[in-house]
């Protein structure tokens, strides 16, 4: 159970971004979330919540992309996408070990309140 | 009612980076000093410090200098195992962190002064878990996932978020395979299932056996270093 580590690091990242722009909350934190990263998805989301208390980011919505695996397969000369618990090629059945993608783990984008209020009366 | 007008800041920024950016300033640390970095991962109880204490007691007989940090929850047993090798050893305690990061690293090594010029190899004993050091960078050059005869013939398919991010995969214990009914080629085939072409050695640090070609591939690794 890392999770919350991980969390906190994701916490500070999110609240130094939004400070940087001059807001004072963040609304949602967009998250891309690979396979491979060693971070299961549900621990995350409920250590999220906990590891935002008292900063900008509390009550903050946490919005994960999830990256699948791919491969690179040299007999094949492309990128695939392997069976669950796989690393082999789908089409050859050779084994890769050059993962292309999912040991993802990064914030891709940070909502913050809109400076300009919305002109509701007109 | 009025939804809230949002706006989106676009930030590409890995989670970890901070560690990431830590890691890579120690393995430019550990390059220039031309010392060999070797981070082990394994479940706790495959023999990570077993393994480490002969490893540590050869290399310190054939004229070489070894360090090790070593990562455990609580106590320093395991330092103070080390550290017969005559080997400089140094514990690092997490209280309860289930992995070491790269800041401890670095927080241990100005700590214990020693003077990374002076040593050939850096052993980096992580925490026992099969699941939460693999997202970590140290600053390593090779990781080394252990695991032992005893633990089954599938862990690696069943952790391969850890076994793809090896380097080196060791199969210890190995004097008790017979007594474990262990199929060892099927052992090595499933670490190659999820890490295709990562080097295995199999070695039992009780009886010696398989230590030579271990302690080979360390000491071609530290000249090529």
């Amino acid at each position: 159970m890392h999770e919350l580590s991980i969390a906190l690091s994701l916490v500070e990242i999110v609240e130094e971004a939004a400070r940087r722009a001059g807001a004072e909350r963040v609304v949602a934190v967009h998250l891309r979330l690979g396979a491979m990263s060693g971070v299961v998805q549900e621990a995350l989301e409920f250590c999220f919540p906990l590891a935002a208390q008292n900063t900008l980011v509390e009550g903050a919505r946490l919005e994960i992309e999830t990256v699948p695996l791919v491969l690179a397969c040299a007999p094949c000369g492309r990128d695939v996408q392997p069976e669950e618990g796989s690393f082999r090629c789908p089409f050859c059945g050779a084994p890769s070990m050059h993962i292309r993608q999912g040991r993802e783990l990064e914030v891709t984008g940070v909502e913050v309140p809109d400076p300009e209020p919305a002109m509701e009366e007109r | 009612m009025s939804t809230l007008s949002t706006r989106l800041l676009e930030i590409r920024t890995g989670v970890l980076s901070k560690n990431d950016q830590l890691a890579a300033r120690l393995r430019e640390r550990f390059q220039a000093a031309g010392v060999l970095a070797l981070n082990f991962v394994s479940s706790p109880g495959s023999g990570k410090t077993a393994l480490l204490e002969r490893t540590l007691a050869e290399l310190v007989r054939a004229g070489r200098r070894p360090a090790a940090l070593v990562g455990d929850l609580a106590t320093d047993n395991d330092a103070r195992r080390l550290e017969r090798s005559g080997a400089l050893v140094r514990q690092i305690e997490t209280r309860d962190m289930c992995h070491l990061e790269a800041e401890m690293i670095s927080a241990h090594l100005d700590a214990a002064g020693w003077n990374l010029a002076e040593l050939d190899f850096l052993f980096i004993e992580n925490v026992g878990n099969l699941v939460c050091p693999s997202g970590y960078d140290l600053g390593e050059q090779v990781r080394v996932v252990l695991l032992s005869v005893t633990e089954g013939e599938d862990k690696p398919v069943k952790y391969p978020v850890l076994f793809t991010s090896a380097d080196v995969a060791i199969i210890t214990k190995l004097d008790l395979a017979e007594a474990c009914g262990i199929d060892l080629a099927l052992m090595r085939r499933n670490i190659e299932e999820v890490r295709p072409g990562i080097t295995i050695f199999e070695t039992s640090a009780r009886t010696g056996a398989g230590m030579d070609a271990w302690l080979a591939w360390l000491l071609a690794r530290c000249v090529e270093g």
